[in-house]
Order: C-alpha cells, then sequence, then structure tokens
C-alpha cells in the first residue's frame, strides 16, 4: 500500500468576531473610534484544584478512557490533582493515555509566556507528548514536547512559541503517553496554568530541525516542511525545545514563481528552477532552510498494463500492493542511502538519495512467487547516469521460517548492461526469477557495486508478475 | 546573610545619594529628604561629582586615555578558556554601546576569543560610586564581569589589592548576578558575596545598572535602584593566619601579610575591569547549545567621587 500525501488547508476563519459599529458620515473608510473588537477571557487558569470554568475534557478515541481522574488524596497543594492512569500494554480498554483539555469559546493567552504545572509520576516515565493548542479543529497553534517525570513533585514549563498568536486558543491543554516498558503507570498534574514568567527568552526557531536542505523537485509536488521548532532558555539557563505548529512560523521563498509556503508549511512547486525556503517565528530567523531545485514538469513512469490477476505488487498506484515492512531499512553502519517517497497528480514514487544500497522488504507475510515468472521495476535516473554506473539487483527468498536470516535464506543476484541506463527518462528493468525457492520472497536489495557512482534515482512499480 | 539589607529610598533611584551615620557603624536610611535633619556627629556621604564618565558615544575603538587591554590566553588564573584580544571582532565601540564580543574561533591556541578591559594606569579611585549599565550575554560558560582591583597589585599582590566585583554572572544563571569583595583571608571561594536575583526578569534581555557606593568601612551593592547588600569591616573572617603563606617570603614580606590577614582592604584607590570571559573554574565550559558569537553591552560607565559633606 502507498501512502498517501495528506494535504490540508486551514480555512479562513477570522480571528476576531468583533462589534464593529461603522458610521456612514462621509466617505471615511476608516474604522470609526467606536469600533471594539471582541475579546476572550484572558484566565489562565486550567486546574488549580478543580476545573476554571468551561473546560472540558476529550479523551482521543482509541485511548484509554477512564485514564483521567481528579485525585483529592494526593496533590501538590491545595485539594486536589490531576491524576493520568497510563494502561499497560495491550489494555483492551485502549493501550494508552491521552485526551485534549478545551474550553468552548476560547481564551486570550497573548499575555502569558508558558504553560507550567507541578508533576510527579509513579515512576520516572517520559510523557510521550506533551502540550496545548490542540482542540480538534485545525490544532493551529499545536505545540507538544516529550517530558521526562521524576518520582518526586517538579515545576515544568512549556513555553509559547509566539503568545501574540494565541488571542482566542482553546487547546489549554493535551497530552498523550503509552505504557513504559510495557507497564502502566500513574503520573499526577496539578497547578496547571499559563503564567507569564518573564524568564523566557532568547528563542531560537528552526525549521527542518534546524539544518540547511537541499533537494531536487519537480512541478506539482507538494512537500511538507517538518521538524517546526522552537527553543527558548529558561531561568534555570536550560534550553527547552517544543515542536510548533507551522502556524506559529512565517514562511518564505526566494522565488514563489517556483514554489510558495502556505501557512500549513505544505511547500507546493509550480516551476522551474531553483528556490530557497525559509522561514521567521516572531520575528526571529529560523535556523534552517530548504533549497529546491525545480527540473520543472516530471515524467510519470509509464502505467502498468499487465493484468491484475497475473501480478503482485510491492510498489505501485495501478495495483493493490502487498503488505510492505520499510522501502529504506537504514542498515547500519554502512548505508548511507536516505530515501523519500512523493506523489505528482497522485502518481507516488520513491525517490533514494546519497544512494549505495537499500532494501525493499515485504516479509510480513512473506510473498509466495511460485506462479511469478518475472520481476518488474521502473527506474528514473536525473541528470545523467555515472559512467562507471554497475547496479545489483538482489531478491532474497526468507526460506520457511519466514525471516531474515536462519541459514534458510537464498538469494538471486541480477547484473544489467551499462547500455539499459538512459537518464531523464524512465527505464524498464525486467528479469526473469530464476531462483529455486520463491515461496517466500522478502526482500529486495539494490545496490552499488564496484566503485559504481549512481547516486539519486526514483523507483515505481516495483511487481512480480506471470509471463 | 551577612548583613542586613535595606532597601534604597526610591525616590533617589540613580541619583546616588546615600545618608549614613558611619561613625556609628549603623546604617540609617532616611525615608524622605524632608525628614532628613543631618545630626552633626555624622558623616554624610554624597555621590553627585562625577569622576569618570564614558558613554561609548564615539564609534571605533574605546577611548584610549580611559581604557587598556589585558591580552592573552594564559587562563588569568582562573582556567578560563578564551584568549583576549583588542581586535575589533572582539572589542569595539557602536551605536553608542561598548561591545565584546566572545567568538568561537581557534586562536593563539585558544577555542574562543573575547576582550579585557581595564583603566589601570589611566583612572584609579579610592571611594565614590562606580556603576556601568550593562546587557549580559547569555549560555553556560560564558562569564562577563565589571569588577574593581586595587591599584597597589603589582606591589603587594592579589588578594593583598583587594578585589571588588561590582557585577559578575554566571550565563547560565540568566536572573542572577553576584555582588563580592575578595581580600586577604577571603578570596576565592572564602570571598564574601551575595547574588541578587531578578524576578521575573532576566539580565540578557535588557540593560540593568551595577553600582557600588563605596565609602570609609563600607560597600552597598545595587542593581539598578535596589541596595541589596552592604558588606563592612565586621563582616571580615577571623581565621588563622595560615604560614604556609610565609614560604620563600622574606621577613618584612611574612610580616606584612600577617598585618594585612582579614584586614579590610578597600581604603586605597581602585582601577576597573571590564570583561568577558569564556569558561574557567567559576562556570564551567561552554557546551553544545552555548550560542556564539556572544555579546556584553556596555552602554555607560561613570564613576562619582565621594563627597564628604560634613567633612
Amino acid at each position: 500500500m502507498k501512502m498517501k500525501n495528506i494535504k490540508f488547508m486551514y480555512s479562513k476563519t477570522a480571528f476576531l468576531l468583533g462589534l464593529v459599529f461603522i458610521t456612514m458620515v462621509s466617505c471615511e473608510r476608516d474604522p470609526s473610534n467606536q469600533l471594539e473588537f471582541a475579546t476572550y477571557p484572558s484566565n489562565g487558569e486550567i486546574f488549580i484544584d478543580g476545573f476554571s470554568g468551561g473546560l472540558d475534557y476529550y479523551p482521543f478515541g482509541d485511548s484509554y478512557f477512564e485514564a483521567f481522574s481528579v485525585d483529592s488524596q494526593t496533590f501538590f497543594k491545595g485539594s486536589s490533582s490531576m491524576r493520568f492512569d497510563v494502561p499497560n500494554v495491550g489494555d483492551p480498554n485502549g493501550a494508552y493515555a491521552g485526551a485534549i483539555f478545551r474550553v468552548d469559546s476560547g481564551r486570550d493567552l497573548s499575555g502569558f509566556d508558558a504553560l507550567t504545572f507541578w508533576a510527579k509520576g509513579t515512576r520516572g516515565g517520559l510523557i510521550n507528548e506533551i502540550g496545548f493548542g490542540q482542540d480538534f479543529f485545525e490544532n493551529k497553534y499545536q505545540v507538544s514536547m516529550s517530558l521526562q517525570l521524576t518520582t518526586n513533585w517538579r515545576k515544568y514549563t512549556i513555553p509559547i512559541p509566539d503568545p501574540a498568536k494565541l488571542i482566542q486558543e482553546r487547546g489549554m491543554f493535551w497530552y498523550a503517553e503509552g505504557p513504559e516498558n510495557g507497564e502502566g503507570y500513574t503520573f499526577w498534574i496539578d497547578e496547571l496554568q499559563f503564567e507569564k514568567l518573564g524568564t523566557i527568552a532568547q528563542p531560537q526557531p528552526a525549521i527542518l530541525f534546524g539544518e540547511d536542505k537541499s533537494e531536487i523537485a519537480f512541478t506539482g509536488v507538494d512537500i511538507q516542511l517538518s521538524g517546526l521548532t522552537q527553543t527558548f532558555n529558561l531561568e534555570s539557563g536550560n534550553n527547552v525545545t517544543v515542536f510548533a505548529a507551522p502556524s506559529y512560523f512565517n514562511f518564505k521563498s526566494s522565488n514563489e514563481d517556483i514554489a510558495f509556503v502556505n501557512e500549513a508549511g505544505i511547500v507546493s512547486v509550480v516551476g522551474e528552477g531553483t528556490t530557497k525556503i525559509t522561514a521567521s517565528l516572531g520575528g526571529v530567523l529560523a535556523k534552517g532552510s530548504l533549497e529546491l531545485t525545480s527540473r520543472g514538469g516530471f515524467d510519470l513512469a509509464p502505467v502498468p498494463t499487465r493484468d491484475p490477476s497475473k501480478v503482485i505488487s510491492i510498489y505501485s498506484d495501478t495495483y493493490t500492493n502487498v503488505p510492505v515492512d520499510f522501502f529504506n531499512g537504514f542498515w547500519e553502519p554502512f548505508q548511507t542511502t536516505q530515501s523519500s517517497e512523493f506523489a505528482i497528480g497522485g502518481n507516488n514514487m520513491i525517490n533514494y538519495t546519497n544512494f549505495n544500497f537499500v532494501g525493499n522488504q515485504f516479509a510480513n507475510p512473506t510473498v509466495d512467487a511460485t506462479q511469478k515468472s518475472n520481476v518488474h521495476i521502473n527506474m528514473y535516473i536525473p541528470n545523467s547516469v555515472p559512467a562507471n554506473i554497475d547496479f545489483l539487483i538482489t531478491l532474497v527468498d526468507f526460506g520457511d521460517d519466514q525471516a531474515d536470516g536462519g541459514g534458510d535464506d537464498t538469494r538471486q543476484q541480477v547484473f544489467f548492461d551499462k547500455a539499459l541506463f538512459v537518464a531523464d527518462t524512465w527505464i524498464t528493468l525486467e528479469f526473469p526469477i530464476t531462483m529455486a525457492n520463491k515461496n517466500n520472497m522478502g526482500l529486495i536489495i539494490y545496490e552499488n557495486i564496484n566503485g559504481s557512482s549512481l547516486s539519486n534515482f526514483y523507483l515505481d512499480n516495483i511487481y512480480f508478475y506471470e509471463d | 546573610m551577612k548583613t542586613k539589607i535595606f532597601k534604597q529610598n526610591p525616590i533617589y533611584k540613580r541619583q546616588n545619594v546615600l545618608f549614613g551615620i558611619l561613625s556609628l557603624t549603623l546604617l540609617v536610611l532616611f525615608s524622605g529628604v524632608s525628614s532628613c535633619t543631618t545630626d552633626e556627629t555624622q558623616t554624610v556621604v554624597n555621590f553627585k561629582t562625577i569622576t569618570m564618565q564614558d558613554e561609548f558615544d564615539e564609534d571605533g575603538a574605546p577611548n584610549s586615555s580611559i581604557w587598556t587591554y589585558d591580552i592573552g590566553g594564559n587562563g588569568w588564573g582562573n582556567n578560563e578558556l578564551q584568549y583576549y584580544t583588542d581586535r575589533s571582532q572582539n572589542v569595539t565601540v557602536q551605536n553608542g554601546y561598548l561591545i565584546i564580543t566572545a567568538e568561537k574561533e581557534n586562536f593563539e591556541g585558544a577555542s574562543y576569543t573575547s576582550a579585557r578591559l581595564l583603566t589601570k594606569g589611566l583612572f584609579e579611585q579610592k571611594y565614590g560610586r562606580f556603576e556601568a549599565r550593562i546587557k549580559l550575554p547569555w549560555g553556560q560558560g560564558l562569564w562577563p564581569a565589571f569588577w574593581l582591583l586595587g591599584s597597589d597589585i603589582d606591589e603587594v599582590d592579589w588578594p593583598y589589592c583587594g578585589e571588588i566585583d561590582i557585577m559578575e554572572n554566571r550565563g547560565q544563571e540568566p536572573t542572577l548576578i553576584n555582588g563580592t569583595i575578595h581580600g586577604p583571608g577571603y578570596s576565592g571561594g572564602e570571598s564574601i558575596t551575595k547574588p541578587y536575583r531578578l524576578m521575573n526578569d532576566r539580565f540578557d534581555t535588557d540593560f540593568h545598572i551595577f553600582g557600588i557606593e563605596w565609602g570609609p568601612e563600607y560597600i552597598n551593592f545595587y542593581v539598578d535602584d535596589v541596595l541589596y547588600n552592604q558588606i563592612t569591616p565586621k563582616d571580615l573572617p577571623t581565621s588563622a593566619f595560615p604560614e604556609y603563606i610565609c614560604d620563600g617570603l622574606s621577613v618584612s614580606e611574612c610580616s606584612d601579610r600577617k598585618q594585612r590577614w582579614n584586614k579590610w582592604s578597600f581604603d586605597q584607590p581602585f582601577f576597573i575591569i571590564i570583561n568577558l570571559a569564556v569558561g574557567g573554574n567559576y562556570v564551567g565550559s561552554p557546551n553544545a547549545e552555548t550560542v556564539f558569537p556572544q555579546t556584553m553591552l556596555v552602554d555607560y560607565v561613570r564613576v562619582y567621587q565621594a563627597d564628604f559633606i560634613n567633612n
């Protein structure tokens, strides 16, 4: 099954629902001085000894619904705390704990700089995700981080990436936590509130985790910018980094005729040439950038025409694909290959860069190719084919144990004539399966051999077929 | 801590006016000018007459009639990691500020460069108000300081010359500074010190004024308009003189040091030092999160003399 590119656009919701009085006296088009923007409550309290007004609790659909309770036995201060019971692995009532805490009308949090609380656990669990800004609507200003608990009460600070954005925020708090080493446990949170600490400073926003990346792209490709973070230095002297939703950032493309970025952080490639994507958060330039070189329109691989009943597909948009464990095993320590999957006009393909070798594994379950005589692969090499190209494909049958290794694996190596490889066009590699055992096929390996310097190519339509 | 803390009358702010009854070694702060009637037996100190002032209004190298430099990378007695230079990338005046910049670069065997300015031989003064308006750098391993050393350091050695640290900060403590004195019997780890913490604010996000008001037998420490510590001879220790100090010294040198032990070393002229150290015993080394370059911005340095009204 191919992964689909998820596209989402934020609807154009108005931030400020105001009562605007316009007095038509002359041609005056400025708002009159009677204009007042509606403001939302600036209450920062969420749970002190009970919920503040208007707050509701919504567990995640597949989580353990009973995870949250108010505990009047254990608390940091006052008379009660929020208690979270994380279930054991495989709990039939839900395998993890997670919820959002939302106010329905929104609050103005722009006067605060952090969400703070006291917490402790029955063990030093690492809460997978905790933050605010998730409201089950647009999650427009979602913030999350992971948080290491201790068994003693400690105060935690989750900074707001840019408070000025939060003039009508509904997502007061959210968390998601699974078992620790298979075991459930309990943690408590108390004195949960937004505060103006005044000691949160030295913002260091980043996109792409602060890396300067270069990528080849094609017209029609959409790329989701990831690794969006905001880092602050706290009073403790420690830096804290949170994941910040794209809407906290202002994105910029140096040439919008080549690509532009929307507020959801999706880069849309629209022309041929080179552009540099950068971002800022709260007026501070973010570390990290993406240099996109668009080659313009991209030829799609030819659409397969073989009868689906004669095909077992690993990767294509034409056939139903078998379950695939991975398209890149990231085998350490020698593999350098990076991979990305992307779609143009709904047609998915895999791009391998910095290639030396890489594998596609489909062993759960393994593929019985007894009735299939051949393998088909489409391949596209951009720019030029290196003169020293020597490309090897290895088919691996995992044997009766249906697992990699175990002494019963068998392999078939397939070498190719250099003349087959042509740049900037989809070529077709087809070859017979000659190995004796092919009823537990589990892996296809692609590799450079004999010093071959092939670095960047695309694959599509990987399947076994019956001739 | 060692002394009572007095809040300066807010009316005076930075007007550097302090009334004290020093003959009784008891400091009394009057709550308002109108309520202050000067007793004939008291010595009243005013800090109104400027004796040195650098507003850093001229771009380029700092005024050479006021400032000189310590150059080098010998660790400066604290295992500091930087090499101090007088290059413009480490010290310059721009847009009304003295800018001291700590860079991460390999230079003369050190991994960092920075600068250390001093007024030694150019401006030295006994007593008075010394103040500077500074915005501090930040991050693990940064160690900015604004401090004074006794001008007789080359004759009597440290710590016999005395040292007044008006402000020093660990970059990993963005809301804290320390005011400290060092002298014979109370130096290094035994120095007399007190931290001052900003509430709901930091020293690296805006300018703050760090000052002392220093007269005979007292030094008052200020941040902005807050008097947060006073140190007097009563705060000095009474520890025994460690005889090893006399190893290799002449009899007269030895007896001089014995005589100075645990004594107040702040009745002679001092000169000013402003520096930004990287690493060292006090602060520890920078880590992967420390951002370079780091800058220490100084808006001004002003010194007032101590005017003894009734003398």
